[in-house]
Order: C-alpha cells, then structure tokens, then sequence
C-alpha cells in the first residue's frame, strides 16, 4: 500500500499518521507534499543510508508541526522503515508531534515558529566560510512570516552572499485562525523579498515540473540566496480538506481517511 | 574582564580552529583583535540577536565551536527560546556572553540591568553558568569553557577589574579566598566578589574573621560539590541579582537544612534612580559596609 516514494503516497501516509495519532495539521502536510516530493525524489543529494554524509544537502523543516509529510518522505526515501511511521504521537513513539532531529534524516527539531531560517543561515554560512559545495534548504509557512526572527534573518541572509541557502515559502494563504490576507497580510511577498535582495520565484506548488525546473537551478542569481514561493492549496487532494482552515486542527474519522485516500487513489 | 575575555579567546582560537566569534554589533574596541586575526571566524550579526543565535546554532552544528558577544540581556533574554530550543535541546556547543553582569552599567537604566538572568537561565537544560568576579576567573573560565564543549552561558562584568585573589582553577565548587575557622562564612558570585572581601575586611577589624568563598560556577548544580560549605553554621550569599532566584536560591536549594543561608541581592524594587556601578551596589545595600553591618548584626544577635 503506497510504498514507492511519490507525492502521493506521503500524502495517504501523513493522512494514516494523523488519522490513527488524532493529531493536527494535516492541511499544512497535504500543502507541500509535492515540493517535499520533488525535493526528496529529485533535488537533495542525500544518501539515506547515511544521514549525516558530510557532503550531503541539509534540508530544515521549519513549519515543524507539519512533519507527518516529511516523516513519510524520509521513511518511504529510505532513512528508517515505513513501519515505523506507525507510532507517530503514540505514547513513546520518537515521532513527536512536531519535527525531531532524533529522527534519521531530520537535521533540526522545529515546532515554535521563525528558527528554521536563522539556523539554516548559520549551516549556509559555514558551508561558506569552509568552501563547501552543499545547500541548504528550509521550508516555511506563510503565517510563519509573522514571526520577525525570520526578518532578522531575510536581512542577514543576502548582507552575507548566501546564495547555497534557499527558503521555500509553501504560500497557502491560510494560518491558525483565518486567512493570511484578514490576519497580516503578506503581499506583495515577492516584492518584500527583492526589496531585501533575495532572488524570487514564483510557482504552482502543486506543479512538479514547475518546482523542479526552479529548483534544479539555483542559485537564480550569484551572490543571492533564493526564495521559492509556491502558491498552495491547504489540503491538497483530499475534497473536503482543500481549502478549510477546520483541516490546522481536526483529524479524520476512520470513514473520512478511507474516503482521503480513495480520492487520492491510494487503494 | 571583557579585555581578558577577548585576550584569552584570541589565545584559544590560535589553538583550536573551531572557535568562532559573533557579535551582535556590540563590543567596540574590544572584538577588533579577534577579527583582524581571525576575519573567516568572526562574524557581525547586526542587532538581530534572535537570528545571531540560530546562526549560532547553524555554524555550531556543523562543528565550529561558537561564542555570541553582546550586553546586559540581550544576548540571553531577547533570544531566550533560540538559547532553549536550538542550542540546549540539540545540545550544540555555544557560549553566550554577556558583558555588564549585575549593575554594570547602573547609569544606562533597568533595561541594561542584568539582574534576572541566572534565574532565567539556570532553568534550561544542559546550560552551564560561569560567572567569574576578576580577570583571573575570567581566563579560567574560558578556558574551561573550550575544554568543556557545551551550551553555556559566562556573565562579565565590564571592564577595568582588578585580579581580587590568585586562586586558580573552575570546578563545580566554591573557591576558597579566605578561609578560617569562622562559623560564618560569605559567598559571592561575580564582581561583586570584591564587596565580599571589602565586608571581610571590616569584620575582621572587628574581631570577626569570616570565611569568603566564590562561586563562579552556577549551574548545573552538584550538591555534592557545596560540600565545603557543610561545616557553616551560616552562610551569607551576594550576588548583583536577585537572589530569589539567583546565588542565594541555589545555595538554600542545595545546602543541608541545618547550615542557615541569609541571600543578599538586588531586591525586587525595580530602580527607579541610576548611577555608577558602586552607587547602584550602595543604594541596593551589596557595598562592603552594609554587608558587614549584616553579618555584624547576624553575630550580635546570635551571641
């Protein structure tokens, strides 16, 4: 049952994950599968095997309540077994809740929001000051934005030349308690980013060529880092999930996975 | 101590690769040393201190062996949760300094007042506490410090202390400075140490010779390391915070219950006047003079 690594099957793993943990935030997983799909599948030089390869790109997940995703990436990419994806949020499960470096593959523990991209600042300056040829990629979210720690670090980033360092905003325009644009709104957000120096893309979050052709390429400008906005859908695949602020907290019922992973064809 | 400070880094750094400096735009005419000897390992953040120290944690992550420069609170209480989260959780081998410990710098106000944060700190995990009184303690806690990898936190003073004793050595326990036969004794952790001594000094033209300890190690506490302290019948504790939950708290946590502890600290009035260093110290009652008037007190009544 969706064993082979695909966008499709981290979203019918996270969707078991949450479902048998009656945990949260599946909407935020289901958003940015296909960039971790692309990511993982295509872009990464990882060797699951052997997660700490010095040579090895570091990938931080700073929208660390959304691990369900990144958990069942790295299990169906090989880092540890699928089967233990079975005791996320269970008593005693070191699959917490929010992201964990006690997991193999996993680089940095998240959950409180604006220090995944201050931290992979410090990893993209040393590979910088070492002459290393690793990048460095961090996933944010988009009510993640708020937080002014990262603006510390949007600052900092092109002031220090990174251009091995690459945030990627998985933009899909919902937060905790309504919609980005009612809470603070974040438009023009390219704009914001060139104004600090950033090279910036924009793409359909959900279009894995798009994603790929961006990624494959950077850094889009020497000397800058790159910021990838990928417009998203919160939910994405599942019908009744798509869009639906409900979808940060509550967690399908058994009939409601079943019906989740049928639309994804995951059966 | 920010003199010794930056003088024994600059030793350490020629002998370990590793050792990266950052600053939070702060420490003029103090870090040029390092970054003229060192410009791959020295880094301005700018006044951002909560990316500064998950950068810290990044570069700490990938094998430098980081220390953060800044003032008063801002390089401990501004980032309080990258200090828990990114450091202490993953463990990373950061140091966090912090120059203007206690009422340093008394006349610049309350939010250059460094008088809550052993308290703060001393509740995270995995974080050692070094708070040394003079340039000598200065030295041997970084030398520690680098012998001894870890999230860590070392709280100076300013500049232009004076060396107070010349015994050597950062263990887990007190250091002995005057050691007598005395039922009483006085412990003092950081510059204020020299109050300590100036309150001996008195006493013991008094006819009291006491007993003065510093504690430049804070935490993690061993209470089998206080074990000196055993034999007091009391012990007096100083420190240029609030005792609350600084020096004083430590030592009424982990000393036995029949050794009394009587804390002397900042009280928890906010100050509302500023001036000098010793100003500040006199008008929170931590000089030499109202110290001794304390433990002349103390004596009198247990007589």
């Amino acid at each position: 049952m969706f064993e082979k690594f695909s966008a499709t099957a981290i979203r019918g793993r996270a969707l078991q994950m949450v479902q048998r943990a009656r945990a949260s935030h599946i909407g935020g997983a289901l958003s940015m599968a296909d960039l971790l799909a692309v990511l993982y599948g295509e872009i990464l030089r990882v060797h699951p095997a052997e997660p700490h390869w010095p040579e090895r790109d570091r990938f931080i997940l700073s929208k660390g309540h959304s691990c369900t995703a990144l958990y069942a990436a790295l299990a169906l990419r090989g880092f540890f077994p699928v089967e233990d994806l079975i005791g996320y949020g269970k008593n005693g499960s070191r699959l917490l809740a929010h992201v964990s470096h006690k997991i193999p593959g996993v680089e940095f523990s998240t959950g409180s929001l604006g220090h995944g991209l201050p931290f992979g600042c410090g990893k993209a300056l040393a590979a910088k000051r070492c002459g290393k040829n690793w990048r460095v990629f961090v996933m944010l979210s988009d009510g993640e934005l708020d937080e002014g720690s990262n603006w510390e670090s949007i600052l900092f980033a092109p002031q220090h030349k990174l251009d091995n360092l690459v945030a990627m905003i998985d933009y899909n325009k919902i937060q905790s308690l309504g919609s980005v644009k009612e809470v603070l709104n974040l438009d023009p957000l390219s704009d914001k980013f060139r104004a600090f120096r950033w090279a910036v893309r924009e793409v359909d979050g959900h279009n894995s060529d798009q994603i790929r052709t961006a990624l494959a390429g950077v850094p889009w400008e020497p000397g800058k880092p790159s910021c990838l906005i990928a417009h998203t859908i919160k939910g994405k695949g599942v019908s009744f999930m798509e869009n639906q602020l409900a979808w940060h907290y509550q967690s399908p019922n058994a009939t409601q996975l079943q019906q989740a992973l049928t639309e994804l064809g995951c059966e | 101590m920010r003199t010794t400070f930056i003088e024994e880094l600059i030793r350490q750094a020629r002998l370990h690769p590793e050792i990266f400096l950052i600053v939070g735009d702060l420490g003029y005419s103090v870090v040029e040393p390092f970054a003229q000897e060192f410009p791959g390992r020295f880094l301005n953040a700018g006044v951002a201190e909560q990316n500064m120290t998950g950068v810290a944690a990044g570069l700490a992550s990938e094998g430098y062996r980081v220390f953060t420069y800044s003032i008063a609170n801002f390089p401990t209480l501004r980032c309080l949760e990258q200090i828990r989260n990114d450091i202490c959780y993953h463990q990373w081998p950061v140091t966090m300094v912090a120059v203007g410990a206690g009422m340093a710098y008394g006349n610049l106000g309350y939010s250059h007042h460094a008088v809550e944060d052993i308290g703060v700190l001393r509740g995270l995990p995995n974080l050692q506490i070094l708070s040394p009184a003079d340039p000598g303690e200065t030295r041997d806690c970084v030398q520690w410090l680098v012998e001894h990898p870890s999230p860590s936190y070392l709280r100076l003073g300013k500049a232009g202390e004076h060396d107070l004793h010349a015994v050597r050595g950062v263990g887990a326990a007190p250091l002995p400075i005057i050691k007598t036969d005395h039922s009483v004794a006085l412990v003092a952790t950081g510059a204020v140490l020299k109050e300590a001594l100036k309150a001996a000094e008195i006493l013991a033209a008094q006819g009291q010779s006491i007993s003065v300890w510093s504690c430049p190690w804070l935490n993690p506490v061993v209470p089998a390391n206080l074990h000196n302290l055993h034999s007091y019948a009391c012990v007096f504790s100083l420190e240029e915070h609030r005792s609350a939950t600084g020096l004083g708290a430590i030592l009424r946590e982990n000393l036995p219950l029949n050794v009394r502890v009587i804390a002397c600290g900042v009280a928890s009035e906010l100050a509302s006047v500023v001036g000098s260093q010793e100003f500040m110290r006199l008008q929170a009652g931590l000089d030499g003079a109202t110290i001794a008037g304390r433990i002349a007190a103390f004596l009198n009544e247990s007589a």
